[in-house]
This record gives C-alpha cells, structure tokens and sequence, in this order.
C-alpha cells in the first residue's frame, strides 16, 4: 500500500498537471504557447536534428568544468577560512561582500573579459557555485563538534595529519550537503549564462527558438529537458550521502 | 599514602574564567588539592555545575590552571598525553570510522601486526566481538561508550580520565558499565580518575571517593571506600559509605529532604 502510493501519488500530479495544461492551452485559443503533446513533438523535433544531445552536452560540458573547478577551490579554500582564524579574518568579509552579487550581475564582466566563448559561462558557474562550496565548508569545520578534536589531540594527532584524519572527515557531510545546493546553482547558471555568452546550449536554445521564429513548443522543450537532467544531477550528487563515511551526518531517516 | 610520589598532583590549584561583565573573574576552583596514586581509581563527585569537570579538563590538559600545581607523573602538565585518554561524556567516538578503526585510531604509528592483535584484543575484552566492521551510529549509547574506553586501552593509556562517561546511559546500561569498567581495570592495572554527580556511582567504583563543595569548588572532603569488589550494594558498609557523602554534600536521605547545602 505505502510503495504503491508512493507510485500513484506523483503519477496522479503529474496526469493532473498536463491535463490542467492541454485544457488551458485549449482554452485561451493561444497558437504560440504549445500544449504538452506539442512540446513531446519538439523534443522529437530536436533530437532527430542532432540538436538536443548537442546541447545538452554542450550545457553539462560547462557546468563540469565551471562546478569542478569550483569544488577543487571551495573545499581546501572553507577549510583553511574554517580552522585558521587570521585567514577567516583576512578573507571572510571580502566574501560575505561577493557572494550575494548575482551570477547574473557578472554577465557583462565575463563577456569583457573572456569574450563569447566556453570560458565566459565556465566562469559565471565558477562564480556562483564556489561561494556555497567555501562557506558551507568553511561552516563545517567552525562547527565541528570540539569533542572529536580533543580526543584526537588526546592521541597526539597534530598538523595535516589532523586535518586529514579528523577535520575533513568529521566536516565532510556539510561539505557535501555544500556542494549539493552549489551544483542546483551551478545548473541554474549555465542557462541564464547561454543566454547571453555563447552559442549552443539549453540556454541558448531557449532564447534562439524565441528569437528566430517564437517556436515556444521549443522553449518548453528545452526547459523541460532542465529540469529533468536537474532532478538527475541532484539525484546522483545524492548518492554522496549515501556513503558510510559520511551517512552519520544526515540524521536518522 | 605517600603524596609526594602520587602520579596525579594537584596543588593549590584556582581556576577563574572571565565573566560576562568585562574584568569580571568567575571562580570556578579555589585552592584544590588531590593526590591519585598509580592503579588507584578515584572518584571526584560534587554538585552539578561546580567545576568537576572543569578539573578534569585541568588535569587531562583541556584547560590550564588559572594558578597552582598540577602535575602528572611527576612532569607539569602541558596539553593532553596519548599517555593519558580522556573518556568523554558525550562520546568521542569518531562517526566516519568503523569500530575497529576507531580502537585503532591511537595506534597508527604501530606496526600493522601489532596493532590488529591490540584492536581484536580489546574489541573482545569490552564484548563488542562481531561489531568490527560496524559504525557507531549501528551501535546502542553504551556500546558506544564502551568502544571509546576500548580506544584508550588500546592506545596503551596509564591513565583513564573519566567524564561522567555513563552520564547518558539508561540505569541498567549504566549499571552493566559501572560492572565492566571495574573488570577491566582490574585486568589492566590502569589509574581512574572518574568524575561524576552520581553519588551511587561514585560509591559503587572507587577506592577513594574526593567529593567537591559548591562553586568555588574545593575539596570538601575524602573519603575512602574498603570495601570488596564486586560490590554488595545493600551491604552496611557502602549504605554508610553512601550516607556519609549524601552527609557531606548537605543532603540527609533518611530525612527525605534537602538540608542546607552550604
């Protein structure tokens, strides 16, 4: 009974929702909003052009450098500002000043400096996914639990073997809960950012089928496909949870 | 008791913290003085809040004395010792390592050998056979607790400092625990300083029992349990011992009420 609501449930909304929508569509007489069954034909319309897979490797292609970089930054960069007190002093203000400027806002600046090419979103993600990355580690260790770093010191652990064996550890759920929501942004971004920087994409596929000709069954289409390989993205980001090392952090479910 | 040879030597010792107002000191310990012997398993007890713990830090190199003499095996203590493993009440067993791991923890500059023989040993000795490869979030808060004293046998420790270690535990558990502690000390020869508010407790486990007055903490008094192990806990001798503490911490049991407890 409970696995089979847990089926018929989602299905229910969903069945619900595109029929509100078909019925909506149907309603208003609009030629230029598609209805659901539309939007499936652009999809097919897109992948028999060789469109879709180019663009979604196009997007995903950003988004891994752009995120990846800023894992590699974020996480040495929070834990040095979450355990050494003159780094957090030198450093925290600068970033509680840069971190709630949009990614968006940075769009002009990358332009400028890297030109319409792959760096310019590779950047923005950057921008927008190191900042969650570097606080929420940088939280982590600032809220570590004192008992696991007394009973290290206790066993004359000091240095890198301290960070290594203890710090990290102990702050790695956080750190990854960090990198979860930096991903959601990441994936966010590399649209707003094809929009604008680049030519190819699912960003720039929304905005050129509006612009060259308003084919919005294919500006539906393309935000359908972002939300799908959103929830895959965060599903498989997940699976970091799951291992046993860090499953403790996550409370009891 | 020859006090100049103890392994555990406080001297006059004060503790004050700021307060919240600024220049404002909060004594917490005044004028402590213990004295633990090697092997010997000793009890501080005292009411809630009244620096016990804060003591216990002192001792084990948590905290440092405001003024006085701490001294441990005969060297001023300077930071905490793998010599000497603190035994924490809310459980400083490592979430991300497995129970063998964490028993491991103190022994990684061991040879491999050595110290697979020393983890299997204790993970046996404190009854977590089975469990090796168990997290501690699989295991119950006793278990846990046992697998952090096991990580200081393991390390080769002389001395255990215990704070209120069983403080979380269910009665029985505790029970079970108290039971288990004294087996093992007995089979290792390790010196116990234990701080606890459980009078019970503090009765049930040691050879001397150092109660501590109310903020500013000092000795109040010692007093020294002769009794034989494992103990009868309805025997005259440890009702008398018990009743002489509930005494000096101002509480009258057969009376049922509070007395002063200045």
């Amino acid at each position: 009974m409970k696995h089979f609501s847990a089926v018929f449930l989602p299905l229910a909304t969903a069945v619900i929702f595109l029929i509100v929508w078909h019925s909506l569509v149907r309603l208003s007489g609009s030629d230029l909003f598609p209805t659901p069954m539309e939007v499936v034909g652009g999809i097919r319309e897109l992948f028999e052009k060789g469109l879709l897979l180019k663009y979604i490797v196009a997007s995903l292609f950003r988004v891994s450098w752009g995120f990846g970089l800023a894992v590699l930054v974020g996480v040495p960069l929070g834990l040095i500002l979450g355990w050494f007190k003159p780094a957090f002093q030198a450093l925290n203000p600068m970033i509680q000043i840069l971190r709630p400027i949009s990614p968006i806002a940075w769009i002009p600046v990358a332009i400028l400096w890297f030109g319409i090419d792959d760096t310019a979103p590779i950047f923005l993600i950057f921008l927008a996914s190191v900042f969650p990355i570097t606080v929420s580690s940088m939280a982590a260790v600032q809220n570590m639990q004192l008992v696991y770093l007394r009973a290290a010191q206790n066993f004359g652990i000091k240095g890198p073997q301290l960070f290594r064996r203890v710090i990290l550890p102990a702050a790695l759920p956080q750190i990854i809960t960090g990198i979860r929501i930096a991903l959601g942004i990441a994936w966010l971004v590399v649209v707003a950012a094809e929009m604008i920087a680049v030519n190819s994409g699912l960003g720039y596929l929304i905005i050129d089928a509006r612009n060259a000709g308003k084919r919005y069954d294919l500006v539906v289409a393309g935000m359908v496909m972002i939300g799908l390989i959103g929830l895959v993205l965060d599903l498989l980001i997940r699976q970091l949870e799951k291992f046993d090392e860090v499953k403790w952090g996550y409370g009891q479910r | 008791m020859d006090k100049d040879k103890s392994l555990i030597h406080v001297r006059d010792c004060w503790k004050s913290f700021p307060g919240k107002k600024a220049g404002e000191q909060v004594h917490v310990l005044e004028r402590v003085n213990l004295d633990v012997q090697a092997g010997e398993f000793v009890c501080v007890v005292g009411p809630s809040g009244c620096g016990k713990s804060t003591l216990l830090n002192i001792i084990g190199g948590f905290f440092k004395e405001s003024q006085g003499e701490v001294k441990v095996a005969g060297e001023p203590v300077n930071g905490p010792d793998p010599r000497r493993i603190f035994v924490f009440q809310e459980n400083g067993v490592f979430p991300w390592l497995t129970i063998e791991e964490n028993i491991g923890f103190g022994l990684m500059s061991r040879p491999a050998k050595e110290r697979e023989e020393r983890v299997t040993h204790y993970i046996g000795m404190v009854g977590l056979t089975g469990f090796e490869k168990s997290y501690p979030r699989e295991l119950s808060g006793g278990m846990r607790q046992r697998v952090e004293i096991a990580r200081a046998l393991a390390a080769n420790a002389d001395v255990l400092y215990m704070d209120e270690p069983f403080g979380a535990l269910d009665f029985i558990t505790r029970l079970k625990m108290r039971a288990d502690l004294i087996r093992i000390w007995q089979a290792e020869k390790k010196t116990v300083l234990f701080v606890t508010h459980d009078i019970e407790e503090a009765v049930q486990l040691a050879d001397r029992v150092v109660v501590m007055s109310k903020r500013p903490a000092t000795v109040a008094e010692e007093v020294r349990i002769d009794l034989p192990r494992p103990r009868d806990l309805d025997s005259p001798g440890y009702l008398a011992a018990r009743d002489r503490i509930f005494a000096i911490m101002g509480m009258d049991v057969h009376g049922g009420g509070m007395g002063d407890l200045k």
